[in-house]
């Protein structure tokens, strides 16, 4: 299953809870995961998250695959001027 | 599906080359049109309405009498834009809350700020317009206000938005608050590193916004016809962003909206979101004709988003050999009257160019009665970095280490894990700073008065969506065809560089233009520092595109295999002595004859680039100060930036030093100056001191090349990391001149006069 860390900021979302594991293939079935695990997190997910696999950042990227042992964070939705 | 293209070392022809820039002639001769250079026959001019008041609830709007006067062809108000719901929607890569947007394009139950607009006019002429305006009633209830940031935030401030709680905090807040909401990134036992320092420093800071000064005021065209569709000429970062929120205003479908880009006078993140461009599609509609809507600067100043105004709170430990045990920050942000300042990117910017045990930042989202801020390069960060490089200095001093040291002993590398999510992969920051202490500028000597400063900066660079074609014409001439707006910057130069390098072609061979948005599918802003790393992936993709087809039609024609056919400098040829041997077809030959053996030749990528590549620099700041006047005046700066792979140097450096430059003017002189009454005072460039070019000396570069290895030609991108650290380095400076910690900005002479004159005071 793969490691999912969600960064410090996303906790008043999930009860404090930041890190656990789950057996998804990739970035849509993971979002779908937490989101029914965090209803609260829901609205974050949809708009202003982006994940690290492996520690490169994805963003907007739902069909990135994820590999078994991969190590994923969810971190903000980086944008710029 | 998301794309990476892994970087390949190889030798190269014309990448890191200096050729001219395709629009340059154009803009050197004057020919090059940009928003307020577009007219059609018939159209009318659109002006705006604005809030004269800090905060009002408008009571009513009454129209008639300035839709009586001759020449006026429609007036739109709140009544005209349809009700939109309070939840964030991604319109394209953009989240926003629509309720937000309609609101902020025109006033519905309150204005918000000083400036903002309250109804718009079409009209035959501009001084019928603004007479229009003047017979427009609004009766306001003119309501408390707050500009102030640690004030908004205080139990009991006047509240912009009734419904607004705090979100990001547990249990949800029973009262309203402006604070829109609270973030906390972290890591580590902070408690444990303060006391495991042997010194700490803590400081509080506070700056004011600042306007991103593009030089070109907002400016469009619009031309709604009667079967439904609707044209947009405007100056834009981003024509297809701009596109999705017009279309979602005006409840339009999306492709019953073509927009066309103009050239663009500067946005740097100010042209990111539409203002005018909605109104004048539907002054458009209403009256029949089309409308023009251009800006005037105090339109452009008391209407549209500068960066915010913040308070700054750093706290930092550290062991006496100069190892940081603890950071801590807290970041409270201006957002404007609408949530949504950049104190998240700030948060993460903070002290990620360290490599820390023990982290914690907390950052305030908050509104307050101005403008709406919009993102000015490297959004947030060069103010979050002025307080904690300026405290890092200050801890460098107080533990007699040399500022470039201890930022070396602390400098986060490969591996480095961040304190707000992935671990940093290749990059380039302990380089930077080894070149400028290697700089001769960081050597030289000093004269009276004078101070020298160092600042770090970091961002995170983006990719995203991204769309491109390459058209191979009869000649084999080529037309890259970009969905990527060309800031100015000249990367539309770099884009058709690359293409030239893939085919082995002469760069003048290829002729890159921003095509309008039924040209080509969705393409995200010019932003974030995204163009030349996802626009040139996406260029490189389209080429290699181009080159197989090419392949393709010269093994038909020669009747050879494929595998036997290569391509090298701009021909294919025998793959080597092995394969089936032909007689070698240039580009041309191949074009030629394209139509004769297949049809037209071309490639395209439509692609959502990943893979960026964090930038660093380290800048260099030698001031001199004024004891008479508290004048500052900047004698010498160097700019050393890792940019991955400079495609084009000259435009490279170009963004280098202008990214310095306007940190210089952020750190000397601009601020937006409120009367008591929440009335912008300075809204023009007489009043607003933006640095010129005779305020500046040269400045210098070194470009450090660490190439990101997600990209093909290494490139990580280069506008935005510029302009973060120059506030820093510039207080570090004058602290070195002075011995005085200046901890608001700006700089300005009053400023730097008053805490002379205070330390003079102090000294007896």
């Amino acid at each position: 299953m793969a490691r999912i860390t969600l960064a410090s900021s996303l906790a008043p979302y999930t009860d404090g809870e930041l890190e656990l594991r789950l057996e998804v293939a990739n970035v849509r079935q993971l979002f779908q995961a937490l989101g029914e695990r965090f209803p609260e997190l829901q609205a974050h997910l949809e708009t202003g998250i982006a994940v690290a696999i492996d520690n490169e950042i994805y963003q907007d990227a739902l069909l990135q695959p994820i590999a078994r042992d991969s190590e994923v964070i969810l971190i903000e939705k980086i944008a710029g001027g | 599906m998301s794309t990476t293209l892994k970087y390949q070392e190889k030798a190269l022809k014309l990448v890191g080359t200096r050729p001219l820039r395709p629009d340059g002639v154009d803009k050197v001769t004057g020919r090059a049109r940009f928003g307020a250079d577009y007219n059609l026959s018939g159209q009318l001019i659109g002006k705006v309405l604005r809030s004269p008041h800090a905060h009002a609830r408008i009571k009513s709007i009454d129209t008639s009498a300035a839709l009586a006067l001759p020449g006026v062809k429609a007036v739109v108000t709140r009544e005209d834009f349809a009700e939109m719901p309070d939840e964030l929607a991604a319109v394209g890569e953009l989240t926003i809350n629509f309720r937000d947007v309609t609101r902020n394009m025109m006033a519905r139950e309150k204005a918000l700020y000083d400036g903002h607009p309250v109804a718009a006019v079409a009209a035959t002429t501009e001084s019928v317009a603004k007479h229009a305006l003047a017979l427009i009633k609004v009766d306001y209830e003119v309501l408390p206000h707050v500009i102030d940031v640690v004030e908004a935030m205080q139990p009991g401030a006047p509240l912009l938005h009734e419904n607004q709680y705090t979100q990001g905090v547990k249990p949800r807040p029973e009262r309203a608050s402006n604070v829109a909401k609270r973030l906390e990134f972290g890591r580590g036992d902070v408690a444990a590193g303060f006391a495991a320092a042997d010194v700490i420093v803590e400081r509080e800071f506070s700056t004011k916004p600042v306007h991103q000064g593009y030089i070109e005021p907002q400016a469009c065209l619009a031309s709604y016809s009667a079967d439904g569709q609707a044209e947009l000429w405007t100056s834009t970062q981003g024509h297809f962003v701009f596109r999705a929120q017009c279309a979602k205003v005006l409840q339009m479908e999306v492709a019953k909206i073509r927009v066309t880009p103009t050239e663009i006078g500067g946005g740097f993140g100010g042209k990111n979101n539409i203002y005018n461009e909605a109104l004048a599609i539907a002054l458009s509609r209403k009256s029949n004709h089309p409308v023009k809507m251009v800006m005037t600067r105090e339109e452009v100043f008391r209407g549209t988003g500068p960066t915010p105004g913040a308070n700054v709170k750093v706290k930092l430990g550290a062991t006496r050999d100069g190892k940081i045990t603890a950071a801590e920050a807290e970041l409270n942000f201006q957002a404007g009257a609408f949530p949504g300042s950049p104190v998240n990117q700030a948060s993460m910017c903070a002290f990620t160019r360290y490599d820390l045990e023990n982290v914690r930042v907390v950052g305030n989202d908050v509104t307050v009665n101005r403008p709406k801020v919009a993102a000015y390069r490297a959004p947030g960060a060069p103010i979050a970095v002025f307080g904690v490089e300026s405290v890092i200095d200050e801890m460098a001093k107080k533990l007699g280490l040399d500022p470039i040291e201890f930022r070396l002993k602390n400098a986060a590398k490969e591996g480095t894990q961040t304190y707000y999510g992935p671990k940093l992969g290749v990059i380039g920051y302990i380089q930077t700073l080894e070149a400028a202490r290697a700089h001769p500028h960081y050597s030289a000597a000093l004269g009276p008065n004078q101070g020298r400063g160092v600042a770090t900066g970091f961002w995170f660079n983006i990719g995203n969506e991204t769309t491109c074609s390459l058209n191979v014409q009869e000649d084999g001439s080529l037309t890259l065809n970009l969905g990527t707006i060309d800031v100015a910057g000249g990367s539309r130069a770099s884009m058709a560089m690359m293409v030239a390098e893939e085919l082995g072609i002469a760069y003048e061979r290829v002729r890159p233009i921003v095509g309008d948005t039924s040209t080509l599918g969705f393409n995200f802003l010019t932003a974030g520092s995204r163009s030349t790393f996802a626009s040139g992936m996406a260029s490189v993709i389209a080429s290699r595109q181009v080159i197989e087809k090419l392949r393709q039609r010269v093994a038909k024609i020669r009747e050879v295999p494929l595998e036997a056919v290569a391509w090298k400098d701009g021909q294919a040829l025998p793959a080597d002595a092995s394969a089936a041997q032909f007689a070698p077809m240039s580009l041309t030959e191949i074009a030629r004859m394209a139509g004769k053996t297949g049809g037209t030749i071309a490639g395209h990528a439509e692609i959502n680039a990943q893979g960026a590549g964090p930038g660093f620099g380290t800048h260099i700041v030698d001031v001199e100060v004024d004891r008479q006047t508290g004048a500052v005046k900047i004698v010498r700066y160097t700019v050393v930036q890792d940019v991955g792979k400079a495609i084009h140097p000259a435009y490279v450096e170009g963004q280098m030093q202008g990214g310095a430059a306007q940190g210089i003017g952020w750190a000397l002189n601009e601020e937006y100056v409120y009367g008591d009454d929440g009335v912008l005072q300075n809204p023009g460039f007489l009043d607003y001191r933006i640095p010129v070019a005779s305020d500046l000396p040269r400045i210098d570069t070194v470009i450090v090349e660490v190439p990101n290895p997600n990209h093909p030609y290494g490139v990580r991108g280069c506008g935005e990391v510029p302009i973060i650290a120059p506030m820093a380095a510039i207080a570090n400076a004058i602290e070195n001149a002075t011995g005085l910690r200046l901890t608001q900005q700006p700089f300005s002479p009053p400023r730097v006069l008053q805490a002379l004159d205070a330390a003079a005071a102090a000294k007896g």
